[in-house]
């Protein structure tokens, strides 16, 4: 089948789509997109999210037919041009990157977050991020970045 | 594989009449794990996605009916004040990813003895609306599973939504899982006071062939709290009452060992959470606080 979706604000074009094939092998190996990363195809690592209409969802588990005349932002979309997200800039700071496989469902996880709720607390941002596994970091740099990430948005607001 | 992408609820049963052998695909995060492994190759996929109708909630008759693909998120922002049970319930499911996808008529439709809603919506006496193109009908929640991953669906029916009334007491939920987050249930219970009735309502996860009510143990509560008069002027509840409840609520399980845990641990986790949840229901309701805080 074919899929049509907006994609980081860019109209895209599939063709022949399996019926049963995820979100995320459309945007990986059909669109050229491979920033949402495959782990587990079973939303359990969160590595694979995507905002979908607005919303975070593990792009694993949407099939790509239910993106059909949708609007999907990637961790590629998070970026203003050359201009990092807060967000992203916080990561590469604060050290919350190793070996990156987690980074991009993180930030998208992170960023939902932030935009949803200026000041979380530090329960707010383990919850927020409750989907989303690290192999790496053991999390306190994650957290550190989200905290100075959500500081610089407040500031930004002021 | 066909995908099929009706746009309305009409359009949506007509597929489903024609196309029996169709997998309804709602939030995707149960059916999309079978297909990402192989375990299902169905005939066709019914994407329920595109029609409004099963995404809407709104009160009718004095009850919220809840439309069948309405996501947990929208349960737990939009509708916590009047279903604070089935509030609870949904925040412990999966991650917020999960959340903001998966769905009570989802978790129904899989009808996994496991599924969190079960309880609240046992407990709260909902009811299932079921449509096909022969009709709608209601089905108590309590026949609504027929079995491990079964229900009473037949192969022309879709779930359009659930019907639950507005809590009119304190509710409670509580499941064990070994951590806080993205864990199936050990087990679960779900705990309902209805006042204005005089009832008790209750469910149990994970711990038979499906979720079930403990029926002794709510006509137990309920003639305790009927004989004390505790509904018109509630004092504290005996420890006995407590544990006697517990013990019904345990006696009504039958679950099996399995790596989760076993058996014995389940019936006795079911007691304490039987035993917990009634004292902080029955907290609130002494201090008017469910209102205040629903
Ligand atoms: C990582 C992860 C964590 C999870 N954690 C939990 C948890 O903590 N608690 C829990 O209860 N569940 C959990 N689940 C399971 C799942 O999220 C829930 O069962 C959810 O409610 C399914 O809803 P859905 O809309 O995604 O259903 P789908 O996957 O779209 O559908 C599920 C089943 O219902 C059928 N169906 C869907 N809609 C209808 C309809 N309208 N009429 C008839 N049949 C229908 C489908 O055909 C399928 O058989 C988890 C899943 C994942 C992947
Ligand atoms: S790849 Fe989607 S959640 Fe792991
Ligand atoms: S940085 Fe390696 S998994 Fe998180």
């Amino acid at each position: 089948m074919r899929v049509n979706v907006t994609v980081n604000g860019e109209h895209r074009r599939a063709d022949h789509v399996w019926e049963g094939e995820s979100l995320l092998y459309l945007l990986r190996e059909r669109l050229g997109l491979p920033g949402a990363k495959n782990a587990c195809e079973q939303g359990e690592c969160g590595s694979c999210t995507v905002y979908l209409d607005g919303v975070p969802a593990c792009a694993c588990l949407v099939a790509a037919g239910q993106a059909e005349g949708r609007e999907v932002r990637t961790v590629e979309g998070l970026a203003d041009g050359d201009e990092l997200d807060p967000v992203q800039e916080s990561f590469v700071e604060r050290g919350a990157v190793q070996c990156g496989f987690c980074t991009p469902g993180l930030l998208v996880a992170a960023h939902d977050l932030i935009e949803r709720n200026h000041q979380p607390s530090d329960a707010e941002i383990r919850e927020a991020l409750a989907g989303n596994l690290c192999r790496c970091t053991g999390y306190e740099k994650i957290l550190d970045a989200v905290r100075l990430a959500a500081a610089r948005k407040v500031e930004a607001a002021q | 594989m066909d995908f099929l992408r009706p746009s309305t609820l009409a359009e949506a049963l007509a597929a489903k009449a024609a196309h029996p052998e169709a997998v309804p695909l709602a939030g995707g995060t149960d059916v999309m794990v079978e297909l990402n492994f192989d375990h299902r190759r169905p005939a066709a996929l019914l994407d329920l996605g595109r029609v409004a109708e099963l995404h809407e909630h709104a009160v009718v008759d004095g009850r919220v009916r809840i439309g069948a693909s309405v996501p947990y998120t929208r349960i737990i922002a939009e509708l916590g004040d009047r279903l604070p049970g089935l509030a609870m319930a949904s925040r412990t499911v999966g991650s917020p990813q999960i959340r903001n996808r998966g769905s009570v008529g989802g978790n129904l439709g899989a009808a996994s003895p496991a599924g969190d809603a079960h309880p609240a919506l046992l407990a709260a006496d909902a009811e299932v609306e079921v449509a096909s193109v022969r009709g709608t009908r209601l089905v108590p929640v309590k026949d609504f599973y027929t079995g491990v991953k079964r229900n009473v669906l037949a192969e022309d029916e879709l779930i359009t939504a659930v019907h639950l009334r507005p809590a009119t007491g304190p509710q409670q939920f509580s499941k064990i899982g070994s951590r806080n987050a993205m864990v199936i249930a050990v087990c679960a219970f779900g705990l309902a006071l209805h006042p204005e009735s005089g009832r008790v309502g209750t469910g149990v996860g994970s711990a038979a062939p499906t979720p079930r009510r403990a029926v002794d143990a709510e006509e137990f509560l309920a003639g305790e709290l009927a004989d004390r008069n505790h509904w018109t002027s509630p004092r504290a509840l005996e420890d006995s009452v407590k544990r006697r409840f517990g013990e019904l609520v345990a006696a009504a399980a039958s679950p099996i060992d399995d790596v989760r845990g076993s058996a014995a641990y389940r019936k006795h986790a079911l007691a304490v959470m039987a035993r917990r949840t009634l004292d902080w229901a029955w907290q609130d309701y002494r201090e008017g606080s469910w209102q205040a805080c629903a």
